[in-house]
């Protein structure tokens, strides 16, 4: 999954200068951070820290706020912001509960299902922003209270359990492992997968053109004869999707829907969308940077407590981690842009 | 890349100059903006600056005023070595300009902008807003600017933010030397002739103004020498009286230029592809009604305000309009947004090129192909980059848009260069109906006269054009009609045997209609 130089799109024949080259010049140290981090860990824990049974943690554990961070790298681009993807995944794994356990759908269908839900709440989210021009923090944080409220209402504020053998199929998709004799968390395949194809949207297709220009000039990208409003609209169903994705990943994980979790998620999302040189302004960001932000996350978490840190602190370092990678970034781009 | 702090060099200053600018290099990634380049500004003087699209005009000024800093050169004023590291300083040394892209804060007013950062205080804390707004009342006043102080920037027009930006750089009482370049770009005539007398009265035997224009007419008026540049180079300087502007392009371009062209294919039995009837608007437009033929370039002239842009964005429905039909080709139509006209082969290329019009943060190749990417440029939703790199490339060609390459971030291209990549994009989307509002601005003379002939190849085509211009030759040059508008009205309209500057300048000052109809409004009103 860490198969890096994937930006390396066709080159132009000539020069290559300006964004691309510092593009890659950004994703480089975003992964030169990852690394010296992953190294200080090392150092510091040889025994336990680098070995594979840990590895194998950490990327089980970047799971669910990737996938949330591949959904807010969508909407940040377009200089929006998602606040509800914490509660939304909380309230779509409710959804998936109540769908799976309690009407008895069959699991597939099931899992479509909390997928479309996921990006129904999106959809919704895009509906609030585009067309009532709300603005995407305000939007998004009324969601994010209206789908822990109804989290909380739909499941009576009791977890929902999944039956570990009707349903071990579904705690499988987390929990299992697709290649045999590894015990490889099929969780962290479905997070590359899902990176891929945010990739692939972002970098190949009309969705993640639009995404971009509406960002960097959402006036001036309507006035080009772009449908603005539709396109925002469907980022941020898009963005659900992923979302809706993430609430199977972590009930699957759990075994159950846990209404009363998922607040905080999004913070987390964003802090892997930001270390991962996407701007918050909007107009410019990658999945590849987004991804490793994510893994920075789950690094930074699982060596902390490994060297046993208190929760507490593992916080404290990981808001001076985004403190120190975000003013680093915007340092560079101050110069390259005054010389 | 350090900047070398200027030690001057005995001896070769004058202290007569009021600025002097000797060896200054700078360069860019990919681009050699400035070799050797040097000029001087004597007291009490207009010195106007020339030079192509990308010559390195705007990257000298932002020299002078801090913005970048230089690899080599020096700078004297007054004969004194003049070192700034930003802008702040180089305002308190004397240096004030007016920068070619628009600088305000949009969503402040009109006096918030002016006084930024200079803001009348009580007891060092306390904004006064009442003594701000009566200061910039009594500015404006001075300046003969009739602007609402409180009026919100991003309400106003290009043209009236461009005299709020004058104001503001005159409001600075130290300023010695004013530069401002390309400050008309967004004027028209009787504007021109506003700002010129503003600077005639700024003038005194111990200040200077540097002025960096396309407009040939113009230096020819209010300069007294004119420097020429060329790709980074100092060509020559020559006094203004005896010099001919064809001389200057000559310099400036390194060939001739026919200045003196007129419309092309003009006939009057082309069939009618756009007809609009009754158009009016909440705010401006009263009853606008008129005819777009097929292959015709429709001229749209009129003074700041008078409501050209507003047709152009009710057209394409990014503003409301409160009565009026269009029909498209025999069919009525709604056009309900600018995707819409798209959709129906209208483009619409808008007059402020920063806010409106350009991805600042992406690459020419992304601003050229934006408008076509949903058809031309994918297959079902996917992207064809190859193609979208070739068409750029053909349209750097095509229109000699300066760039290393069409990966480079429009943000870094020269103000002109990036007024033909928005071009482009239009010309690459293949509309029926281009509306082009104040299409050339910022562009250079040569490179002007080649857009009018791409224009008029596609009005042979069979494509229409309207073109919302504030330059009258502009508009003599081009229209196969001209429509002249004043305070939301169409005053008349003419066809190119008569469209004469008189002509069209007495109908853009035609108050008799208007005030008819304002009166007849008022009563209705209350
Ligand atoms: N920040 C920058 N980064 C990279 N290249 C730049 C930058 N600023 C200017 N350039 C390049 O330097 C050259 C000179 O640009 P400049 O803006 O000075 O031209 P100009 O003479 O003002 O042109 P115009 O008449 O179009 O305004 C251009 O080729 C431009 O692309
Ligand atoms: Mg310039």
């Amino acid at each position: 999954m860490s198969s890096e130089p994937t930006a390396a799109a066709p080159a132009a024949p000539t020069v290559v200068k300006g964004g691309s080259w510092r593009e890659r010049v950004q994703q480089l140290m975003a992964l030169a951070g990852l690394l010296l981090i992953f190294l200080v860990f090392s150092v510091a824990s040889p025994q336990i820290f680098p070995g594979y049974s840990n590895v194998t943690t950490i990327l089980f554990s970047t799971t669910v706020v990737g996938l949330l961070a591949l959904a807010a790298t969508l909407v940040i681009i377009s200089s929006g912001i998602d606040l509800s993807v914490g509660t939304a995944m909380t309230l779509s794994a409710v959804m998936s509960a109540t769908f799976i356990v309690n009407w008895h759908l069959p699991v597939w269908l099931g899992i479509i299902a909390t997928i479309l839900f996921g990006g129904l709440i999106g959809l919704i989210n895009g509906f609030n922003v585009a067309i009532l021009g709300l603005p995407p923090f305000i939007a998004t944080l009324a969601m994010m209270l209206v789908a822990q409220g109804l989290a909380l209402v739909i499941s009576n504020a009791r977890p929902i359990y999944f039956d570990t053998t009707e349903h071990a199929g579904y705690i499988w998709l987390s929990t299992g492992s697709i290649i045999p004799g590894t015990r490889f968390p099929n969780a962290v395949l479905v997070l590359a997968l899902a990176a891929v194809v945010a990739f692939v949207l972002l970098n190949k297709t009309l969705l993640g053109r639009y995404d971009i220009s509406i960002g960097s000039n959402e006036e001036a990208t309507a006035l080009s004869g772009i449908n603005t409003k539709k396109w925002l609209m469907i980022i941020y169903a898009v963005a659900g999707l992923f979302v809706g994705l993430a609430a199977i990943m972590i009930s699957a994980r759990l075994g159950s829907a846990q209404p009363a979790t998922g607040a905080g998620y999004e913070l987390q999302a964003i802090a892997a969308v930001v270390i991962g040189g996407t701007s918050l302004s909007g107009g410019k960001g990658t999945i590849v940077g987004t991804v490793i932000g994510a893994l920075i996350i789950a690094v930074i978490n699982n060596g902390l407590q490994i060297l046993s840190v208190r929760q507490e602190w593992q916080n404290v370092i990981l808001g001076l981690v985004i403190l120190v990678v975000v003013y680093i970034d915007q340092a560079r781009a101050k110069r390259a842009a005054t010389t | 890349m350090t900047s070398v702090e200027a030690t001057p060099s005995v001896g070769s200053h004058d202290p007569g100059l009021l600025l002097q600018v000797e060896g200054v290099d700078k360069s860019f990634p990919g681009v050699k903006a400035l070799e050797g380049m040097r000029f001087d500004l004597r007291k009490g003087e207009v010195l106007g600056l020339v030079g192509e699209n990308g010559a390195g005009k705007s990257t000298l000024m932002k020299l002078l005023t801090g913005i970048y800093s230089r690899e080599a050169g020096e700078f004297w004023l007054q004969g004194r070595p003049l070192v700034v590291h930003n802008p702040k300083e180089a305002q308190e040394a004397g240096l004030s300009i007016i920068h070619q892209e628009l600088n305000l804060v949009s969503h402040l007013s009109v006096a918030e902008n002016i006084w930024l950062g200079r803001e009348p205080v009580s007891g060092g804390f306390f904004t006064r807003p009442g003594e701000q707004v009566r200061r910039t009342r009594d500015l404006l006043a001075r300046l003969g600017m009739a602007l609402d102080p409180k009026a919100v920037v991003s309400s106003l027009s290009v043209a009236q933010q461009q005299m709020v930006e004058i104001a503001k750089a005159l409001s600075f009482e130290a300023t010695k030397v004013l530069i401002m370049d390309e400050p008309t770009a967004a004027l028209n005539d009787a504007e021109v002739d506003q700002l010129h007398e503003l600077i005639r009265r700024f003038i005194t035997p111990e200040t200077g103004v540097v002025y960096i224009s396309h407009r040939m007419a113009e230096l020819k008026r209010i300069a007294d020498r004119i420097t020429v540049i060329r790709d980074g180079h100092y060509i020559d300087t020559m006094p203004m009286a005896d010099t001919s502007m064809d001389q200057v392009i000559a310099k400036m371009v390194g060939r001739a230029i026919n200045t003196a062209a007129r419309p092309e294919n003009v006939r009057t039995d082309r069939p009618v592809t756009l007809s609009v009837t009754g158009l009016s608007t909440k705010t401006l437009l009263n009853d606008v009604s008129f005819e777009l033929y097929r292959g015709e370039v429709l001229g749209f002239a009129g003074l700041m305000g008078a409501g050209r842009t507003e047709v152009a964005r009710a057209l394409v429905g990014a503003d409301p309009i409160t009565a009026g039909h269009i029909t498209l080709n025999g069919t009525p139509v709604t056009i309900s947004s600018p995707a819409h006209a798209a959709s129906l082969g209208i483009g619409y290329l808008s007059e402020d090129r920063k806010r409106l019009g350009l991805m600042l943060q992406l690459p020419v190749s992304h601003n050229i192909a934006i408008s076509s990417l949903s058809g031309r440029f994918s297959r079902s939703l996917f992207v064809n980059d190859k193609a979208v790199k070739a068409t750029a490339e053909e349209s750097r060609k095509l229109l000699s848009i300066k760039t290393p390459s069409v990966n480079q971030l429009v943000k870094y291209l020269s103000g002109g260069n990036q007024q033909k990549t928005i071009i482009a994009r239009w010309l690459v989307k293949d509309c029926d109906i281009l509306i082009f509002d104040e299409p050339t601005r910022g562009i250079d003379v040569g490179a002007k006269e080649e857009i009018y002939q791409l224009l008029n190849k596609l009005a042979e085509q069979g494509k229409s054009i309207i073109m919302i211009s504030s330059e009258l030759p502009e508009i003599l040059r081009m229209s196969h009609r001209v429509i002249v508008m004043a305070d939301g009205h169409i005053t008349g309209t003419l066809p190119a045997q008569d469209a004469t500057q008189e002509t069209i300048m007495r109908l853009a000052t035609h108050r008799d209609a208007t005030t008819a109809t304002t009166t007849i409004t008022e009563e209705a009103g209350h």
